[in-house]
């Protein structure tokens, strides 16, 4: 156990460490990510008391999708020189391989966030600093459910010619209850929660996240075994 | 043969039900006549789930097993459990466009999830269609659809929710419908046609099964050569040009 606690750590580090040396993933998926939130105004301003309401659904479809390059990256980095032989060659349980590569997408996720919110706010006006608790818990909630769902289905297809065309067709639609709960829990923690529902949508944002973590670390195996 | 006389047997059962679904039974008084679409619209939905059941629980023995037949199975739930999602979302907008007045209502969350649905297991049969390997598809095919059926219910809930908190029930929702303080005249005609749909399922599940199995022997004869061979068999004068490959091992 805390063998597979310290693989997992190893390859989460390794991510980070070849992150930070090379800068390819982070500034892309950043830059890609503020376009988003960038067009989604031009398509949807420039009445700014739309823009505000719109906000939670447009923050929340940016990280997704910039969160797609993210952690579709993470798993491509491994197939130049083959890595990704290497890695599987390893004689450890192939849940500590998931649980390193969902860590590493986690912190990516993370990242995103931290990076988007803010400019979330600046772009559509939105007034961050009464809700910043709440916040925080539903991104770091988030992250977690998409980068179980993401990491699993990136090594599925990470050998494939389509795969960036497959990973969003396939990531999309299992993540559509997770963009649904985010949006309306961070609605909540920005309009100050009038209705009280802001445990539920953060309740079903674990669910989501342990359940589809537990079926990641069963089925990484399978998706790995190529 | 027993497919067979199944395949004609489900047929004279849809006749049937459906004979008696518009003329047996009076037309809904609110409704009119759109309300006897819930007696095909029900049916399909349940069928859908059915078929996504054997996906996952295919999916579940090829992991287990690693017997094809389990990944037939999941195939033929994936492609018929698409099918019948469809159907249920048309012959849910054709009634909702005299009932409601709209194809699409954002207000019922179960147009919600069986949208999801569809988009869920149209990304399982793309994944398949890009993968020519069977092990390797059969692998994925099951990853994917495990995490499918596990994603239905959280779905579900999180539709439910999205507008159960804010709002009452929907109107018109399939429940209301299927009332059991509905007439036993109508509960029937849906109870009858429920049983034929489900005859109608199990022979084109059977049927997409057995063309599944062709497949994986065609693919299998093509795998290790015999074509080739038997071409060279047929005309002696021509070699053999193309070696019988060995089977590749299973990994």
């Amino acid at each position: 156990m805390s063998r597979d606690l310290a693989v997992a750590l190893a390859l989460a580090r390794k991510d980070a460490l070849a992150e930070l040396r090379g800068r390819v993933a982070t500034g892309t998926t950043l830059f890609f990510g503020a376009l988003v939130l960038l067009l989604f105004g031009f398509a949807l301003g420039p009445d700014a008391d739309r823009l505000r309401q719109a906000a939670p659904g447009l923050l929340w479809l940016a990280i997704v999708f910039a969160g797609l390059l993210a952690v579709g990256r993470l798993h491509e980095s491994e197939t130049e020189d083959g890595a990704l032989e290497q890695l599987s060659l390893y004689p450890v349980g192939r849940h500590a391989l998931y649980a390193g590569k969902a860590l590493a997408g986690f912190v990516a996720m993370l990242v995103l966030g931290a990076v988007l919110l803010p400019v979330m706010a600046l772009l559509y006006g939105v007034d961050l600093a009464s809700a910043l608790a709440p916040l925080a818990l539903v991104l770091v909630l988030g992250a977690a459910g998409f980068a179980a769902v993401a990491t699993c289905y990136a090594a599925l297809t990470v050998r494939m010619r389509s795969r960036e065309l497959l990973l969003p067709l396939l990531v999309l639609p299992v993540v559509a209850p997770l963009l649904l709960a985010a949006v309306k829990a961070t609605a909540g923690a920005l309009g100050g929660d009038p209705f009280g529902e802001l445990g539920a949508w953060l309740a079903l944002l674990a669910a989501f996240a342990v359940l589809m973590l537990v079926a990641g670390a069963a089925t990484y195996r399978f998706a790995l075994e190529d | 043969m027993k497919t067979r006389i199944l395949g004609w047997l489900a047929l004279v059962a849809i006749a049937a039900a459906t004979l008696n679904s518009l003329v047996g039974v009076p037309a809904d008084l609110n409704q009119g006549d759109a309300q006897r679409i819930m007696y095909v619209h029900v049916p399909s939905a349940w069928l859908a789930y059915l078929s996504f059941g054997v996906t996952a629980l295919g999916g579940i023995g090829w992991l287990w097993r690693r017997d094809p037949r389990f990944d037939w199975a999941a195939l033929a739930g994936a492609e018929i459990g698409v099918l019948f999602t469809a159907f249920t979302l048309w012959a849910g907008a054709m009634w909702g466009r005299p009932v409601w007045g709209t194809f699409y209502q954002w207000e019922d969350p179960r147009i919600l999830s069986t949208t999801v649905l569809l988009a869920l297991y149209a990304g399982y049969l793309l994944l398949r269609r890009l993968t020519d390997d069977p092990i390797r598809r059969a692998n994925r095919a099951a990853v994917v659809g495990i995490v499918a059926a596990l994603d239905i219910p959280i779905v579900h809930f999180s539709v439910e929710w999205w507008r159960g908190l804010h709002q009452g029930p929907t109107i018109g929702s399939p429940e209301r419908i299927f009332n059991p303080a509905a007439p036993d005249l109508f509960v029937r005609a849906l109870l009858s046609m429920l049983a034929a749909f489900t005859l109608a399922w199990l022979y084109l599940m059977i049927r997409r099964y057995q063309l599944a199995a062709l497949h994986a022997r065609t693919d299998e004869a093509a795998r290790r050569g015999s074509l080739a061979a038997a071409r060279a068999a047929a005309e002696p004068g021509v070699p053999d040009v193309v070696p019988a490959r060995p089977v590749e091992p299973a990994s």
